[in-house]
């Protein structure tokens, strides 16, 4: 029907991909690192180390037991000097094992490739990755490769889309990292027994669309395909890019796996691809460091641990006080209170912004435009919520069906009266979480 | 860790962390840019005073706007522009011979009654322009169906200066005295002082569509609805002397339909914010300006179609909310589920 299958709404939100062209730079060991016990959705990590032990390049430093977890590894060789608390970027405290670095990055015994024999085993080695879901959300990716309804799973997507402003650590991977991409894909593919691969990439990315299309020739692998989408955002987004691709509605809350699809990050694949060649664990990863506040703006491969502060020197420090440092992308990356955080896993850029950049304008009245409803990708109504937030309605919030909201941010970025209208979602969210089904 | 100077006091909000330029200063420049072609068309038609009339409209409303704010003390909303482009869509809306201290009436009543009292830009219930249009003509309905004849009507030996409408002269004395479609397409006619050219109005209007302030859907459905129920009328009950497709370009072309379907139809705050809305309210639109036109002592009935399809927005927004996404597919299968669980 002509309402039902349209292409789901989005929005120019700009493209800002400065660093497109600047090849990936190694990043020296820093002289300290702090890496947090906390680095996927689920239960954190409890430390398997203490202050004064030596630790190796790949140890693993931190696990826990719960079901939802991935065990944490050192990035850098050296000793514990601390293991502490501190407030983390999403405003929550997380336990942090800082590391003196002694520069020699010797590499922990027994980091080889895995064996694998069984799909169970390729699942135990995923875990031991310690690979969560590099776009941003951090899911542990041995959860994800290990859906329920394995044997309904048909489609693999690899997501290259990139849609946030600014980064382009994904699109380095996929011009330097092209066949790690595909030989990651491949063997996911092999155990989750997936006929149809799709790597989904943006078409202001054409070199990374040629690359892998040439690549695919040339190894003769016809079940993966190249799936070129519009530069528009949020096409990257997991729900978005299933509808796009299969034509399958994803619900919120609705695993893709059970629609029969897993969609995978490109550059967790290209880790898959790595980690199943030398069997060295998630330490390092590549991050776009851009904003208008940095000297040198650059892709850069960082130790995990590494403090902003660190990885803003290694590109020149500061041109001028940041005012914002974001850790992701402006459309949804958090903005952190310091620049003594360290990276973790799932951060693909540093952004610092100068007063001019962080700017934005004021508030002013809704006029009705309606700009928010034709941008949001899953046709919410954001003004709506803004009343019912504003009447702390629970009810009207559960019938405009807050929860689908994915806070993508596009409501907020069209808004001409500039309403912080993504934050109230995430309120009035969590305003129907804590009256759960009471109402 | 002391060796290193952290920045500790950063800036932390909630995502997005970029936002359009666009902004509703903005989004009023336009609209004031896409009404200029038909002020231009109307002072070239009508002459100097229009240009005063216009002027003394867009200025008294800033006035009343900030005057009101001053008074109340609410912050200054006059540099959001949206009270000029309220006291511009008046002016344009009005005959170009209406007394100037008629025409600061509406403009009182567009910017304090209409809109401030409800709470400013985006709280009023009516678009501002059409209720001061209207109160006008309920108060002043001599002045405001006095037409004037343009420059180059009376250039061309029309003795008098007023004369009436196109739609005046069809509700009056049929087809015969009507100005050609090419006089009503360039403007060449009595009526309104920015409603007559439509080339003018239609470069602002599309002006406005290649910006993205407005969507042409409300524009386009309005006046295709006019077109087809001018055509379906004509048809049962042919005029005399002219063919139902001409008496619907005619009815197109003439009175403020095309003036009132871009500028004032596509008001954001009083149309329907959802696409499936926007239609029906601009096939209402179109219904009932045709159906006052015809059934009604009215010879015009444009502004009226929009002040009711204004009040039926709330309601029309309500019952055309899309089906948000998988929220259908999700429902049918609880549907399907409760089903199976009576059935088993």
């Amino acid at each position: 029907m002509f309402f039902r299958n349209r292409k789901l709404p989005s929005i120019e939100a700009g493209h800002y991909k400065n660093t497109a062209q600047s090849p990936t730079e190694v990043m020296p060991v820093p002289e300290v690192v702090s890496i947090s016990m906390s680095e996927n959705i689920g239960a954190p990590c409890k430390p398997l180390v203490k202050k004064g032990d030596r630790v190796l390049v790949g140890q693993k430093i931190g696990d826990a037991e719960a079901f939802l977890s991935v065990p944490v590894h050192s990035s850098v060789s050296g000793s514990v000097t601390a293991i502490e608390t501190m407030r983390n970027a999403m405003g929550g405290t997380d336990t942090y094992v800082t590391i003196e670095t002694d520069g020699k990055q010797e590499v922990a015994e027994g980091i080889k490739a895995p064996v694998i024999d069984d799909q169970p085993g390729f699942i135990k080695a995923m875990r031991e990755s310690g690979l969560v879901g590099l776009g941003g959300a951090a899911f542990p990716t041995w959860v994800k490769l290990n859906p329920k309804n394995l044997i309904d799973i048909d489609t693999f997507i690899v997501n290259g889309a990139e849609c946030e402003p600014f980064i382009t650590s994904d699109h380095r991977t996929m011009l330097e990292d092209a066949d790690n991409v595909i030989d990651g894909m491949l063997a996911v593919m092999k155990w989750l027994i997936a006929e149809d691969g799709y790597i989904a990439i943006e078409d202001n990315k054409q070199d990374a669309i040629d690359n892998f299309n040439r690549l695919l020739k040339e190894r003769g692998i016809s079940k993966i395909k190249v799936f070129p989408m519009p530069a528009r955002y949020p096409k990257g987004a997991e729900r978005v890019l299933i509808q796009e691709i299969t034509g399958k509605k994803c619900d919120a809350g609705v695993l893709p796996a059970a629609l029969g699809v897993i969609v995978m990050n490109i550059t967790s694949t290209a880790f898959v691809g790595q980690y199943l060649k030398d069997g060295m664990p998630l330490i390092k990863k590549r991050i776009t460091v851009d904003g208008d506040a940095v000297r040198n703006s650059k892709n850069v491969l960082a130790p995990i641990g590494a403090r902003i502060k660190d990885i803003m020197e290694f590109c020149g420090g500061y041109t001028e006080e940041p005012v914002k440092i974001l850790m992701g992308g402006p459309m949804m990356g958090r903005a952190v209170y310091s620049d003594r955080m360290p990276l973790i896993k799932n951060n693909n850029a540093i952004l610092a912004f100068s007063k001019a950049q962080a700017w934005i304008p004021e508030e002013s009245a809704c006029i009705n435009c309606g700009r928010c409803h034709e941008g949001c990708p899953f046709h919410l109504i954001p003004t709506a919520y803004a009343d019912a937030y504003e009447a702390r309605d629970v009810k009207r919030l559960k019938e405009l069906q807050v929860m689908q909201c994915m806070e993508c941010g596009s409501c907020s970025f069209v808004c001409p009266a500039h309403r912080p209208l993504a934050f109230i979602n995430k309120l009035s969210k969590a305003l129907v979480k804590e009256a759960g089904d009471n109402v | 860790m002391s060796d290193m100077n952290f920045h500790d006091d950063l800036r932390v909000s909630s995502s997005p962390h970029i936002v359009t330029t666009l902004d509703t200063k903005k989004t009023m420049t336009f609209v004031l840019m896409a009404l200029m072609p038909s002020a231009i068309a109307g002072v070239i038609f009508f002459g100097l005073y229009s240009l005063c009339l216009l002027l003394s409209c867009v200025a008294f409303s800033a006035l009343c706007e900030y005057a009101y704010d001053r008074l109340m003390h609410r912050e200054n909303t006059v540099k959001d522009r949206s009270s000029l482009v309220t006291g511009a869509i008046l002016a344009l809306t009005l005959p170009p011979t209406l007394p100037i201290w008629m025409a600061l009436i509406g403009c009182f009543v567009s910017i304090v009654i209409v809109k401030c009292l409800y709470g400013g830009i985006g709280k009023n219930i009516a678009n501002p322009a059409i209720v001061g249009r209207i109160v006008l003509l309920l108060s002043f309905t001599s002045s405001m169906t006095t037409w004037r004849y343009t420059n180059f009507q009376m250039a061309n030996g029309t003795d008098a200066i007023t004369g009436a409408t196109p739609l005046g002269i069809l509700t009056d004395s049929g087809i015969a005295g009507l100005p050609s479609l090419t006089d009503l397409l360039i403007g060449n006619r009595g009526g309104s002082l920015g409603e007559t050219c439509i080339i003018a109005i239609l470069i602002g209007g599309s002006f406005l569509i290649a910006m993205k302030v407005i969507s042409p859907v409300i524009p386009v459905v309005y006046l295709c609805t006019v077109f087809v129920f001018s055509m379906i009328y004509y048809l049962i009950v042919p005029q005399e002397g002219a063919n139902a497709l001409y008496m619907s370009v005619f009815h197109l072309l003439s009175g403020g339909v095309v003036f009132g379907a871009f500028f004032c139809a596509t008001d954001y705050v009083t149309s329907p914010i959802m696409k499936k809305g926007r239609i029906i309210y601009a096939i209402g639109c179109g219904f009932f300006t045709m159906v006052i036109r015809l059934f009604c002592s009215y010879p015009e009935g444009a502004s009226f179609a929009i002040l009711f399809m204004n009040i039926m927005t709330p309601l029309i927004d309500k019952y055309t909310i899309d089906s948000y996404y998988g929220v259908t597919q999700r429902a049918r299968e609880e549907k399907k589920k409760a089903k199976e669980g009576a059935n088993g």
